[in-house]
């Protein structure tokens, strides 16, 4: 006997997503006509600024790397069974590390700089996420609550680090000096100046790679490794994972250190391809977007990829919208994506047993 | 919804069905789980709704008591058509359900529990108050003695099951639905429940029995109707049928109801368990000092009412929990300890199908084929430097399929698409195959259907003569008798008595389970 509600696949991954996404586009536009703007302009000017010019398309791109560290991050961990709400501290760690390789050994040759850089940022965000994962794996303390905390005593230690200890000396805000040269993530279109592409400056750069591969990686750790099996048992059934002999508290801390490594690869994005220092607050809020960008994306890489896109965009051409349109400031920006968030996150599934009963009549019908 | 007439009085003896169901139809997506189902409810008898898992009874009742809608068809109370909509609208039409899993709060007492629902106004006591006068009478009236201020949770399954009839009468039912209302009973307990039904029916209300068990039918009922895929295959008056008619209804041919087996040759043992000590998470004993040995080429049957200890002792065995004391010696070697642990014990030789399948057994939202190497699947044929062996996966998982009759053959549909037999046939397969040479079986048939029983019994008693040690729990007192060639009793945490499997009959063991010591061959 079916639960209500089950869809088959193409819905469940495709329909079902947009579904949500007109929602919240539609109660957004509502907003933006309650404040006098037009919704329609708004919308064309918005995916003008995410998608109109070749720096455009830049920026949407930088912006989805970033989320597609931090959903892949919460999805492995939800594999697990485990909620890390703790994205926003570990890659704020894991940005650290890369900071501390840049600043050391930015003399060096790339080719040395930037792989220590992005060995760095897992092993920082790992170590920030095995905190909680030792906690909750020993201890039971509840790992959302914990890691939470966590983001706020990453919040103020690099704070404290970067007012105290790592600040340019002779001046005023916050940052670290800038890294060497050899600290430096080639951008992409630097990257195709060079076979003879020209393409507009943005700080989309070749992180986005490692954001593919890590793709990639997650998937073939899920699905296809022994690992990634047992995890999955874990988060489906822990008395199913008890009974195969699967520990609890190693599977807890695998896919936490996993997912904090994750999180922290966003420092390289970030940090190597686009501020080239240590600055404060960097993620901006990425970690949290990430847990959006897992729910949508349905925990798997390809719907990670796909829903990192969309928020790249919303975060692209939102900024454009605020700058083009008098009456709609930073807030309704925020308050659009909120929406997304809101009916992608939240609500993903309102609209899904009406959906399930539809087809099912359809189908029914079309049967007989 | 609202009932379209106003949920009519008891007429008092007036003629007619007291339930009447007509064309009943129910589809969930694409399983056509109840196809025009009609039923007539005679007032004042016992009518039992039989069918294997998955025959559609449960749906049916879920929809007469309002946990469902029906897609089509009307159901009758008393001769007037009545819209069921939710439990509240069956419950006004004079319904009441004793639900397999009691709908009860552990901390409240009684006559909390029976009032819930039905408190009678914003203050509790003058609601509590009357209640307590309603249920006094109530328990005269037909035998049916609670004690009203005790907390539910510690009350013998058996009392609270009385609770739960007692609060459908409290709720003014007039039709009372028992699903499976034996599974958690001592034979003796099931008698008692059987009385007091006969009483119910005695005085006018209407009884319907949802079991899969024949001997319940043949024992209490007035009428059978039995359901197959979705549809009312027969009906009849309970005298005019036997057990191997009703049971070649349910299955649809003719089947075994006896395990056929030959003798046992028992060989040395294999394992050998001594003054085993388990406690629950809360440190309250559970098992308390049991020896047995597991011999080569036996079935050891454990028989008890469940919660008396069994659960633990498997677990204890396969080593999802440590023992707080004793041996368990897997030749000669004592592997009681932690460092020991079910992937382990799986190398050593000792396979588990444990007794709750969706809990435990089985990972519901995976496929077939993933179910199929749950606990093997670091296995050098199923991963190979951590990695899964994909092909080889599927293929094991097709061959499984075929030589254990697992329908549909398809490796890659969800666990739960497939019936509790097949499911059971995946766990069962997925243990066999892994080559045992102790094989310890929680509840083999639990939710299991008939034609897939015979199935699942013979593979047990293959492995028995391919010279394995089996240890079989279950609380089917039919299913131990008829595959044990040793019954070892629980009661309460302790072994209370050992029978060997010809001479077992009910009554001895049904004694012993109620905790009687005592030699019962004598």
């Amino acid at each position: 006997m079916s639960a209500p509600g089950r869809l088959p696949r193409w819905a469940d991954y495709g329909l079902l997503p947009l579904l949500n996404l007109c929602a919240a586009l539609l109660i957004s536009g509502l907003v933006i006509r309650l404040i006098g703007e037009s919704p329609w302009a708004a919308l064309k000017l918005m995916a003008a600024g995410a998608f109109g010019a070749q720096d455009s398309v830049g920026y949407t791109l930088f912006y989805a790397t970033d989320f597609v560290f931090t959903g892949l991050a919460v999805a492995v961990a939800v594999h697990a069974g485990v909620f890390n709400i703790g994205g926003e501290g570990q890659a704020y760690i894991g940005g650290l590390g890369v900071g501390l390789v840049g600043l050391a050994f930015g003399s060096w040759s790339p080719w040395i700089v930037v792989p220590l850089g992005i060995a760095a940022a897992c092993a920082f965000g790992a170590a920030w996420a095995f905190v909680p994962a030792w906690l909750q794996a020993r201890r039971g303390s509840h790992i959302v609550i914990t890691t939470i905390m966590f983001n706020f005593i990453a919040s103020a230690l690099m704070t404290y680090l970067l007012v105290n200890v790592l600040i340019k000396p002779g001046q005023q805000s916050p940052e670290s000096r800038e890294f060497g040269p050899g600290a430096v993530m080639p951008s992409v279109h630097q990257a195709l100046g060079m076979i003879g592409i020209p393409f507009a400056p943005s700080p989309f750069n070749l992180a986005s790679l490692l954001a593919l591969a890590a793709c990639l990686l997650v998937w073939v750790f899920i699905w296809r490794t022994r690992w990634g099996y047992a995890l999955r048992v874990f988060g489906q059934n822990p008395q199913a994972a008890l009974y195969a002999g699967i520990s609890p508290q190693r599977t807890i801390l695998v896919s936490m250190l996993i997912s904090g490594g994750l999180a922290g690869c966003l420092g390289v994005n970030e940090l190597m391809g686009s501020e080239h220092r240590i600055l404060l607050d960097f993620p901006g809020g990425a970690g949290f977007v990430g847990i959006a960008v897992a729910l949508m994306g349905r925990n798997h890489p390809a719907g990670i990829l796909a829903a990192s896109l969309l928020f790249g965009a919303l975060y692209q051409g939102g900024s454009q919208l605020a700058f083009d349109m008098p009456h709609v400031n930073r807030d309704m920006v925020v308050l659009i994506q909120g929406l997304v968030i809101l009916f992608c996150g939240a609500l993903e599934n309102i609209f899904r047993v009406p959906l399930a009963a539809l087809l099912c009549r359809a189908g029914g019908s079309g049967r007989t | 919804m609202e009932p379209e007439s106003p949920a009519p009085e008891a007429p008092g003896g007036s003629p007619g069905p007291a339930l009447e169901l007509r064309a009943i139809d129910k589809r969930f997506g694409a399983v056509h789980a109840n196809r025009a189902v009609s039923l007539s409810v005679a007032r004042g008898s016992i009518h039992g709704l039989i069918g294997e898992n998955g025959a559609g009874k449960s749906t049916l009742m879920n929809i007469v008591y309002g946990f469902h809608t029906a897609d089509s068809g009307e159901i009758r109370v008393n001769g007037r058509r009545v819209v069921i909509g939710r439990p509240r609208d069956s419950i006004e039409a004079g319904i009441g359900m004793v639900h397999q899993h009691f709908m009860l709060v552990e901390r409240f007492t009684v006559l909390e529990n029976v009032v819930l629902g039905a408190e009678g106004g914003r203050l509790l006591g003058k609601g509590l108050g009357e209640a307590r006068a309603g249920l006094e009478r109530l328990g005269r009236d037909y035998g049916l003695d609670v004690p009203l201020d005790a907390e539910t949770g510690h009350l013998p399954v058996g009392m609270q099951q009385r609770v739960e009839i007692l609060k459908a009468l409290h709720h003014r039912a007039d039709i009372l639905i028992l699903d499976e209302p034996t599974s958690v009973l001592t034979p003796p307990e099931a008698d008692q429940l059987f009385r007091m039904l006969a009483l119910l029916r005695d005085q006018g209300k209407t009884v319907i029995l949802v079991t899969h068990k024949l001997r319940e039918i043949m024992a209490i009922t007035d009428r059978v109707t039995v359901m197959r895929q979705g549809a009312v295959v027969h009906e009849t008056a309970t005298r005019d049928t036997t057990p191997r008619a009703l049971a070649e209804q349910i299955v649809g041919r003719a089947v075994l109801l006896r395990v056929e087996k030959k003798p046992a040759r028992p060989g040395p043992a294999l394992l050998e368990v001594r003054n085993l000590e388990v406690r629950d998470r809360f440190g309250v004993p559970r098992v308390k000092g049991a020896t047995f040995s597991l011999r080569a080429g036996e079935i050891v049957g454990i028989a008890g009412v469940s919660g008396n200890g069994q659960s633990e002792l498997l677990e204890a065995l396969s080593g999802i929990r440590r023992p707080s004391g004793g041996a368990i010696l897997l030749g000669g070697r004592d592997i009681a300890g932690e460092n020991v642990g079910p992937r382990d014990r799986r190398g050593l030789g000792i396979a588990h199908v444990p007794e709750d399948r969706l809990r435990m057994g089985v990972v519901g939202s995976f496929s077939a084929e993933d179910n199929s190497i749950l606990g093997y699947e670091g296995r050098p044929e199923f991963s190979g430097g951590g990695i899964l062996r994909r092909g080889a996966i599927r293929s094991g998982c097709e061959r499984k399929m075929a030589a254990y009759d697992i329908r549909p053959p398809a490796p890659r549909l969800r666990i739960t698409a497939f019936s509790g037999g097949n499911q059971q046939k995946v766990v069962m397969a997925r243990e066999i195959d892994s080559k045992p040479s102790v094989l310890i079986v929680g509840q083999p048939t639990r939710g299991v259907d008939i034609g897939a029983i015979e199935f699942i019994h013979r593979r047990i008693v293959e492995l028995r003569d391919a010279g394995k040690a089996v240890l079989v729990v279950s609380v089917e007192l039919d299913e131990i008798m008829g595959l044990s060639d040793r019954i070892l009793v629980m009661a309460g945490g302790e072994f209370v008595g050992e029978v060997s499997g010809e001479e077992a009959n009910e009554r001895t063991l049904g004694l012993m389970m109620a905790g009687v010591r005592g030699d019962p061959r004598k």
